[in-house]
C-alpha cells in the first residue's frame, strides 16, 4: 500500500495518488500532493481547490471540467473560469489534477 | 409511434409488471421474458390483469423463457402470443421505442 | 445524417430506493456522463424511485455515500426535468413536501432560479414515454 508520509503519518492513496480517505485531506498535504505533481501552489491553485472542495462538500461530487469553467466564471468572472487557463494552472486536466490535490475522487466519468 | 414494454420479473415476486401494465399507451406491447413469463400461465392470478390491460396492446411471451421453464404454448392464458428471438427483433422494430420494466 | 445531429430525447426511468441497490447511483451515473453529450433529458421517478428524492437522507449510519445530495448539481448539467409520479407518492404516504427541494438556475431568464422537480400524474408519465427516442430504466 502506497501513501503521501507527512510528520509520521501517512495517508493513503490509489494507484493513481487519489487519497483513499479524504477526511486526511489538510492543506498541507495538498501542498505535499501538488508537489508530486510538479505543481508549486499559488493562489490561483488554491482558488480552484477551494472552489472544488467546497462544490464536492454540496453536491458530493467533483464536476466535471465543462461545468467547473461554468461555475468557475459565475463565481469570479471570465479571466478564472477559463478552459485554458485552468490547464494552465493544472496540465493535467483541471478537474483530474485539481480533484487530486483537493483530496477528492477522480470525477465521475474520467478513465 | 408505440412503445414496446418488456418485463423480466416474475409478478408473483415483484410488482414490475402492474407498474408496466400502469403505464401503457394507447396500441403498445408487451413483451414478457425470463421470469415474468410465469405470469402469462392460464389459471393464474395475474391473467385478469393482463386481460384489462389488454384491450389495445397486445401481449406476447418469450418462446425460450417459458420452453426453459417447462410450459408449453397450450399453457398460456387466452390471447397472449408467443414469439421466438425472431419475432422480439420484429417487436422492437415495429416500435418507436424500448421501455424496459426491471 | 448530415451536419449537426439532432438533440434526441432522453427518459431515464428511476424505480427503486436508493441504497439497498445499486441502481439509483447507477443511473446517477449515467445521467451525469452522459450529460455530456447535450440531449434533451429527462427523469422520471415512479414507484420506489420516488425514495431517490427524500429530503434528510443521513446515510452516516450505513456506510454509503449520501448521494442524495447529488441530485441537486443536476441542474449545473442542464438535467433539469425531474418527473415524479404523483401515485407513487401518495401511495407511499408521501407528497412532494417531503422531497428535496431541487432547481436550476435558467440562463434565458436572468439565472431565475426555478424549480426541477414537476409532479406528473400516472397518466402524462404514459405521454411523457410515449414521447422519447430512448427510454433507459434503473
Amino acid at each position: 500500500m502506497s501513501g503521501y508520509e507527512m510528520n509520521g503519518t501517512i495517508a493513503e492513496h490509489d494507484e493513481e495518488g487519489y487519497l483513499k480517505d479524504i477526511g486526511q485531506w489538510n492543506a498541507d498535504l495538498a501542498n505535499l500532493i501538488a508537489k508530486n505533481e510538479n505543481i508549486d501552489m499559488t493562489a490561483d491553485h488554491w482558488e480552484v481547490v477551494n472552489f472544488l472542495r467546497d462544490y464536492y462538500e454540496e453536491y458530493q461530487i467533483a464536476p466535471a471540467v465543462r461545468i467547473l469553467v461554468k461555475e468557475m466564471t459565475k463565481k469570479f468572472g471570465k479571466e478564472k473560469g477559463d478552459q485554458k487557463a485552468l490547464y494552465a494552472l493544472f496540465p493535467y486536466g483541471p478537474a483530474k489534477q485539481a480533484c487530486k490535490i483537493a483530496g477528492l475522487p477522480k470525477p465521475t466519468g474520467c478513465v | 409511434m408505440p412503445t414496446l414494454h418488456t418485463v423480466n420479473k416474475s409478478p408473483y415476486e415483484r410488482s414490475s409488471l402492474r407498474s408496466c401494465l400502469d403505464h401503457l399507451a394507447e396500441g403498445d406491447s408487451v413483451l414478457m421474458m425470463e421470469d415474468a413469463v410465469v405470469g402469462a400461465r392460464r389459471g393464474g392470478k395475474f391473467v385478469e390483469v393482463l386481460k384489462a390491460a389488454r384491450p389495445s396492446c397486445t401481449v406476447s411471451v418469450l418462446a425460450p423463457d417459458l420452453a426453459a421453464r417447462g410450459m408449453k404454448a397450450d399453457d398460456l392464458a387466452e390471447g397472449i402470443a408467443l414469439v421466438d428471438y425472431g419475432g422480439f427483433v420484429d417487436l422492437a422494430v415495429a416500435n418507436a421505442r424500448v421501455c424496459a420494466w426491471l | 445524417m448530415t451536419g449537426q445531429s439532432k438533440r434526441k430525447k432522453f427518459l431515464y426511468i428511476n424505480r427503486r430506493a436508493p441504497h439497498g441497490t445499486i441502481y439509483a447511483l447507477e443511473s446517477l451515473e449515467v445521467v451525469l456522463i452522459g450529460a455530456a453529450f447535450e440531449q434533451d433529458v429527462s427523469l422520471a421517478f415512479i414507484d420506489d424511485g420516488v425514495y431517490q428524492l427524500m429530503a434528510g437522507q443521513d446515510t452516516s449510519g450505513i456506510g454509503v455515500k449520501n448521494f442524495s445530495k447529488t441530485y441537486r448539481a443536476l441542474g449545473d448539467y442542464e438535467v433539469r426535468k425531474l418527473y415524479v409520479e404523483r401515485e407513487s407518492l401518495a401511495e407511499r404516504g408521501l407528497t412532494v413536501e417531503d422531497l428535496m427541494p431541487i432547481s436550476f438556475e435558467d440562463e434565458e431568464d436572468d439565472y431565475a432560479e426555478k424549480p426541477s422537480i414537476l409532479v406528473a400524474d400516472r397518466s402524462e408519465m404514459v405521454r411523457l414515454i410515449a414521447e422519447q427516442d430512448v427510454v433507459l430504466s434503473f
